[in-house]
């Protein structure tokens, strides 16, 4: 074989790794974008059903309830507006409280209950994610207009 | 009276910043040695004005004058003194006056490490440094000021509960040393750029540098993920959080930098691509700064923040990095290569290297950067999982791992393939069977991935050991020079870090349950039982102690004992895992919460050779601390010189 051959030949499978890779990560890259919903969205049910996705609003006061020995927590979580529960059965991460904010992921169940597989709470209470702060802006305006 | 000491001192380093970036650059250009012979001593006035700003912030820390605000919000007179020490970069404003210590200790060392340098070449390195230095110390002057005073505190609020840990006194300011290291080699490229000239001499002088900045990159990474993973007790230590990721992509690029570096200096050629490089890795190092420091991304590193900070930094980064890459521009075509290469060669292996290492990087900004476009153009928040990360990453490091191994011995132009090949075949199959049957006999299952993972690790690390201990075996052989051995021990490093992250990542198990004392649960064949839980205090929080046996076969390996505290000033809750651990397995146990009816939600985790990642990456520090004081760094150019004439060859031919 020519040298020129072998280049192409090695142009061609580096071209064709490249292409493949790319499509791989573009999959990738779609079924692992997770949107932000806000309790008022999933009330009116614009959140997906089988889609993973982020909720966040802050953990009303008194709404939280755990039966005693057992790990399921569930809790309301408020935008100001509307109230969605959400279920979750691992342990809270340490900053968890109520009237805080947090933001969790996981998917809508029938009974209109988020199940919640991750439930973040930041370091630094001072901090508000700028997503929920909006959400919880909107929802306060909504509810002021009613 | 004294912070404002601290404040006056920031004023006047401004002020022997703006000297140090005017007058050597200048006076280079002008050939006026005498503004030229200003960079030294201004670069060293800078450096003890920043640091003894730096003293006196600390000083309020340690002495808790809550009328400083940055100390009142930060630190409690109950805390810990190693904790007030580090309280001191536990927020944003002194994490912004660590940065400028640490760029002008970089500076400092730059200026006294390149006195063997032309003068019109280090009087525009540290002139180049200067003008980052201005705008640093503009940053924290106008938006970010340490020493503003409050009236009337008594009482500190504290530092954040997650930052009281031993590892957070080293985790910060050695990233930072890394992290702001970026900006040595940045201004070496500018320097090439504005002189239009880069020789093989400029690439030696940058080399070093860049790899130590690297070293201490690579290493302050690892701390963070290993606070991460023993301070949160969630078992996790990498997931891609923005922050992770603002300084993962300059580690990336830094790391591609140091290959091309090498063969600038070996060959002469990659000229422009290394320039590119370094102002990409600083880049990304100020980019890195602006996410973090903006909160603009949401990220559990997050802090409070303020608009305008991003602002400035957008700006700064705008200046410096847009300069550069103007300059850039302008001046690249005039950086010319003094030879090629074949195809199977050295050079051809560190290409792939870098082009491998640059998609990573740009995948990984990508997804970091995603969330933003989306959020400006479309009103929509979003933000992308940890998976798409872990997959693109991979694309590109599983062939550059398998690629690695033939690299390091291929030799300078060209090689033949079979000669590569005839070399290293048979550590193939060694390594193929290794990552078949092991996990299969140490865990009992396996899996594609692991196969893959395993065989790639072991691979990196058979090809990394194969040459130094060949060599060992024959006494005649030529001697490995520190460099070399610094290259095979950082590549080590790659394959234990690949074998560990591997193993951790597809046998790791982790159990949630509600436990009563004297209750057992198991995981993987360990038995907790809990025997006991009390209340203890501490210095600055109260806790709820466990105390659990750890038993296997009926054997008691350790007893444990985790922390759930509650810390008095902020009321916020902190969990401390308690962790057994040897060279092949963590096992640890920490408290969720108090469920009611004397139980509690018990997190077990089962971490199998979690410790080679932490293993890998050391080794890998290590190597660059081997390869960045090679003889060659060491002794000045001169004598260089007449060593070269006198054997009648470059220094350091061997075979590499």
């Amino acid at each position: 074989m020519k040298r020129r051959h072998q280049r192409m030949i090695f142009i061609g499978i580096v071209t064709a790794g490249m292409l493949v890779s790319a499509g791989f990560a573009y999959r990738a890259f779609n079924e692992n974008l997770l949107y932000y919903y806000t309790p008022t969205q999933v009330a009116d049910g614009e959140a997906p059903i089988e889609r993973k996705f982020r909720l966040g609003g802050l953990v009303v006061e008194g709404s939280f309830e755990r039966a005693e020995g057992s790990m399921t927590a569930r809790f309301e979580l408020t935008d100001n507006y509307r109230d969605v529960t959400v279920e979750h059965s691992k342990i809270l991460p340490d900053l968890f409280a109520e009237g805080q904010v947090i933001v969790a992921h996981g998917t809508m169940r029938d009974d209109g209950i988020f199940v919640a597989d991750e439930v973040l709470a930041k370091h630094d209470e001072n901090y508000m994610p700028t997503e929920v702060a909006e959400s919880l802006a909107e929802g306060a305006r909504r509810a002021a207009q009613e | 009276m004294i912070p404002e000491l601290g404040q006056f001192a920031l004023v006047l380093a401004l002020c022997l910043a703006l000297v140090q970036a005017a007058l050597p650059l200048a006076g280079s250009f002008a050939g006026r040695p005498d503004w030229m012979a200003l960079a030294r001593p201004a670069a060293a006035g800078q450096f003890v004005f920043v640091a003894f700003a730096y003293g006196i912030l600390a000083y309020a820390f340690l002495t808790d004058d809550f009328t400083v605000l940055f100390v009142a919000s930060n630190s409690h007179s109950a805390l810990p003194t190693a904790y007030k020490f580090a309280a001191v970069w536990g927020g944003h404003e002194g994490s912004l006056l660590l940065w400028m210590l640490v760029l002008s200790t970089w500076t400092l060392a730059v200026a006294f490490g390149s006195r063997n340098q032309p003068a019109d070449f280090s009087s525009r390195v540290i002139g180049v440094l200067g003008i980052v230095s201005v705008g640093i110390l503009l940053f924290t002057l106008v938006t970010s000021n340490p020493f503003d005073r409050i009236p009337g505190a008594i009482e500190g609020r504290d530092l954040n509960p997650a930052l009281q840990d031993p590892s957070m006194v080293v985790h910060p300011p050695t990233l930072y040393l890394g992290y702001v290291g970026t900006a040595v080699p940045f201004a070496f490229a500018v320097a090439a750029l504005l002189a239009g000239r880069l020789d093989k001499d400029w690439a030696r002088w940058a080399r070093p540098w860049t790899i130590v900045a690297w070293l201490l990159l690579t290493a302050g990474i690892a701390f963070g993920a290993w606070w991460a993973y023993y301070e949160f007790g969630w078992g996790g230590w990498w997931v891609w959080d923005p922050v992770e990721n603002a300084s993962f992509l300059p580690w990336l690029m830094t790391t591609a930098l140091i290959h091309s570096l090498a063969v600038t200096e070996r060959r002469g050629i990659f000229k422009s691509w290394t320039v590119l490089l370094a102002i990409a890795a600083f880049t990304l190092s100020l980019l890195g700064t602006f996410l973090v420091r903006s909160g603009i991304l949401d990220s559990v590193h997050s802090f409070a923040s303020d608009p305008t900070r991003g602002l400035f930094i957008l700006g700064l980064l705008g200046v410096i990095s847009g300069g550069a890459l103007v300059l850039y521009a302008v001046r690249a075509s005039s950086l010319e290569a003094e030879g090629g290469f074949r195809l199977v060669s050295r050079e051809s292996f560190l290409l792939a290297n870098n082009i491998l290492l640059v998609i990573a990087t740009i995948l990984i900004l990508l997804g970091t950067l995603y969330p933003l476009f989306i959020e400006a153009f479309r009103a929509t928040d979003v933000s992308v999982g940890e998976p798409y990360f872990n997959l693109v990453f991979l694309i590109p490091m599983l062939p550059l791992a398998a690629l690695l191994g033939l690299g390091m011995h291929a030799a300078w132009q060209k090689m033949s393939m079979g000669a590569l090949l005839a070399r290293l075949r048979w550590l193939v199959p060694i390594a193929l069977i290794l990552a078949i049957v092991y996990p299969l006999v140490a865990y009992g299952a396996t899996s594609v991935m692991t196969v893959v993972g395993v065989g790639t690790g072991v691979w990196v690390v058979l090809t990394s050991l194969i040459e130094p201990v060949s060599r060992m075996l024959d006494s005649r052989s030529v001697r490995l020079t520190r460099a070399q051995w610094g290259m095979f021990a950082a590549h080590l490093g790659v394959g234990l870090f690949i074998v560990g992250a591997t193993v951790t990542s597809g046998f790791d198990a982790e159990r949630e349950v509600p436990m009563r004392i004297g209750e057992s649960a198991e995981i993987e064949g360990y038995e907790f039982e809990l025997l006991d839980l009390r209340t203890i205090e501490g210095p600055n929080f109260t806790a709820e102690e466990g105390e659990f046996e750890l038993r296997r076969d009926g054997e008691l390996v350790a007893t444990l004992r985790p922390q759930d505290r509650v810390y008095r000033v902020r009321t916020a809750q902190m969990t401390e895992a308690a962790i057994d651990g040897n060279l092949f397995r963590d096992v640890f146990v920490s408290l969720g919460a108090d469920l009611g009816a004397g139980s509690w939600s018990v997190k077990l985790h089962y971490k199998p050779m979690i410790r080679f990642v932490w293993i890998g990456c050391a080794v890998m520090a290590f190597g660059g601390l081997l390869a960045a004081t090679d003889r060659r760094y060491r002794e000045p150019a001169r004598e260089r010189a007449k060593s070269r004439s006198a054997v009648g060859k470059p220094a350091g031919q061997g075979a590499r």
